[in-house]
């Protein structure tokens, strides 16, 4: 994969400000009162979503984590469908029973969102022996943070996928934080990646902010896993642009940190890549307000649904 | 007709399953050239090869959940964990992941995996490797739950585990692999979720699963002399549990015994008595007994191990007292 064409450029930037704009609709909905429970936005992480899940093929498998909206909007999800689980109708991905944590679309490859730090890790492997079982040559992104990577599952699933040649890519989100404790305060090394060596697979740490380099990088990694060579640790290191969830103010994230992750955000750094190819700016625009008009219908759908049938909840698990 | 030890009838299920379903695949700790620890998996290496019958790091937090993926995308995974004591290694993966996902993503994903186990005292391996822990897994939605006591029921109830398209806690016990039994040549499955009447009586009923079940066959012959006929119900599949097998057999014979391995505070036992009570207490001549585990980690030492369980006595004197 050489580098990525400007259609590719295009979709990686409508992707990643779908993102940036249903995370803050999203919390715009949850302020008044039509999402309850958690909300964990992707914002300022966009670009590991976009650009690892362009890289790869709609036959590919992920799985995700309680940051999950994102990696859901790269795959294709339906907003609309996104939007009425957020809401917990009957119309939305999982029918109102798993909400923000757990948004999944199988049919889409995505093996869900995961209410657990580290529960996916070990489903991707398991996703990962299937395909070998059947011979495939899906490859499985399993994403999880730097949180994630301290869970005594990742040291053993890093472990499996190696000792059986599974392909999965780990995407090691680094956002420098697990909900309020930095990365430096729970592990002495500073690239996380470097844990691959310990497995016997290779580990590279990216820019997470940059998706075109990403993109770049993923080629390796995914021929690697295609052939049956076996997984790959990618640390991509970002930032979030507020607290873990909607309700944590990120008091703690020092002001001038957020500033320089801020000026490089991952929005402005595609717009970059985006004029260089001589991309116009109405064709930027014009692909906004395309977006935007999306999402507020995919609100108003999501509003405007049914709740899901109490009797037919009761029947059903009546024993 | 052919006697087969309890490990050969379950060794027959797994070669038929994987005979028949190239998607049915193994994972365990030895269960490779090994054979297994209880020789469950011997000779399937062989017949089938590394890819189908896998030996897997000490990993089993991980290997359930690798377990849980692989079944998520359609294959059948057993998953093999050499002792249900360590079930609680991985409990997040099986009760957070496996036992909910179907239901959490509004059922876009069945989760077609049984995860095979042994548990129960006897051998001297003390409170980490004696455990009887099927409550834990009985009160988990999502979850089913299988626990033979004969080889014909392990064989046919492995296979039917193999098939159903959830997740099947399967519990095995230690000192049943080498109990022998009746089990035809042909092909047979036995339905989840069907409790087998193993004596037919008329005095008492007598509620039991896994060893306990030939404890209460070996007490009803005794107390058969005293002329006490009793029942022995066995539960066979405890989720989903067949409750109308049990109550119909408590309206006939109006006292129930529930007796299991497992300790008496908490177990499933409880359970079943409220069920009688909320559904049958107008049949009842006398409250439900327990005859169950008790309140201990299970000691090292042989006297004080054989002091934590039921015997074929406790299971006789308790039954006397109603009487």
């Amino acid at each position: 994969m050489p580098k990525p064409n400007t259609e590719t450029i295009k979709k990686m930037y409508k992707d990643a400000f779908t993102i940036r704009r249903f995370e803050e609709k999203a919390i715009e909905q949850y302020r008044v009162g039509n999402i309850r429970g958690y909300l964990h936005p992707y914002i300022g992480e966009e670009a590991i979503a976009v650009a690892t899940i362009s890289a790869c093929r709609p036959d590919d498998y992920i799985t995700s984590t309680h940051r999950g909206h994102g990696h859901a909007i790269a795959k294709g999800h339906d907003l609309k469908f996104m939007y009425a689980e957020l809401f917990g109708k009957a119309t939305g991905y999982c029918k109102g029973r798993g909400g923000s944590m757990h948004i999944t679309n199988m049919a889409q490859g995505n093996l869900g969102a995961n209410g657990i730090v580290g529960g996916g890790i070990p489903i991707a492997v398991g996703a990962g022996m299937a395909i070998k079982q059947k011979k495939g040559d899906q490859v499985v992104l399993c994403f999880f943070s730097d949180g994630g990577s301290n869970n005594g599952v990742f040291h053993e699933s890093l472990n499996l996928a190696a000792v059986f040649h599974l392909p999965v890519l780990f995407i090691l989100e680094n956002n420098h934080y697990a909900v309020s404790t930095p990365i430096e305060a729970s592990a002495l090394v500073e690239n996380l990646s470097i844990r691959a060596e310990g497995y016997g697979i290779p580990g590279i740490t990216l820019d997470g902010n940059d998706a075109v380099k990403i993109y770049e990088a993923m080629e390796e990694p995914i021929r690697r896993a295609r052939k049956g060579e076996g997984p790959t640790l990618i640390e991509c290191k970002t930032y979030r642009h507020g607290g873990h969830h909607i309700n944590d103010p990120g008091l703690y994230m020092p002001k001038d940190k957020l500033e320089y992750w801020k000026s490089r955000d991952p929005l402005i750094i595609l717009k970059d890549y985006l004029n260089k190819a001589g991309v116009k700016i109405s064709e930027i625009k014009s692909i906004n307000q395309q977006m935007e008009k999306e999402l507020d219908e995919a609100i108003k759908f999501g509003l405007e649904s049914p709740e899901p049938s109490v009797e037919e909840f009761l029947a059903e698990i009546a024993e | 007709m052919s006697i087969l030890k309890y490990r050969d009838a379950l060794n027959q299920a797994l070669r038929e399953e994987m005979t028949s379903n190239p998607l049915v695949f193994l994972m365990g700790e030895g269960i490779g050239e090994k054979g297994g620890s209880y020789k469950v998996t011997d000779k399937l290496f062989a017949e089938f090869g590394a890819d189908r019958v896998i030996d897997t790091p000490i990993s089993e937090a991980s290997f359930v959940g690798m377990g849980t993926g692989a079944a998520i995308l359609g294959t059948r995974p057993v998953v093999e964990l050499l002792f249900v004591d360590f079930a609680l290694l991985t409990f997040d993966q099986l009760m957070n992941q496996a036992a909910k996902l179907n239901f959490m993503t509004g059922g876009q994903g069945r989760v077609p995996m049984v995860l095979r186990t042994q548990g129960g005292a006897g051998n001297g391996l003390a409170g980490q490797h004696s455990q009887s822990l099927e409550a834990m897994f009985y009160h988990m939605p999502g979850l089913k739950l299988v626990m033979p006591s004969t080889p014909y029921d392990a064989k046919g109830l492995l296979k039917s585990s193999i098939r159903d398209n959830d997740p099947v806690v399967f519990i095995e016990h230690k000192l049943l692999y080498t109990t022998e039994g009746e089990v035809p040549d042909g092909e047979y499955v036995v339905p989840l979720g069907k409790a087998d009447i193993k004596r037919d009586g008329k005095d008492i009923t007598l509620i039991t699963y896994s060893l306990m079940t030939l404890k209460c066959l070996e007490a009803a012959e005794i107390l058969a002399k005293e002329g006490i006929d009793a029942e022995v119900v066995d539960l066979r599949t405890l989720s989903p549990l067949d409750k109308e097998t049990f109550l119909n057999s408590v309206r006939k014979t109006s006292r129930a015994v529930v007796v299991h391995e497992a300790v008496k505070r908490g177990g499933i036992g409880g359970d079943i008595s409220a069920i009688i009570m909320e559904e049958a207490f107008d049949s009842l001549d006398a409250p439900v007994m327990r005859i169950a585990g008790k309140n201990t980690t299970v000691p090292f030492n042989l006297h004080l191990e054989k002091l934590c369980v039921p015997t074929t006595e406790d299971i006789v004197a308790g039954v006397r007292t109603l009487f």
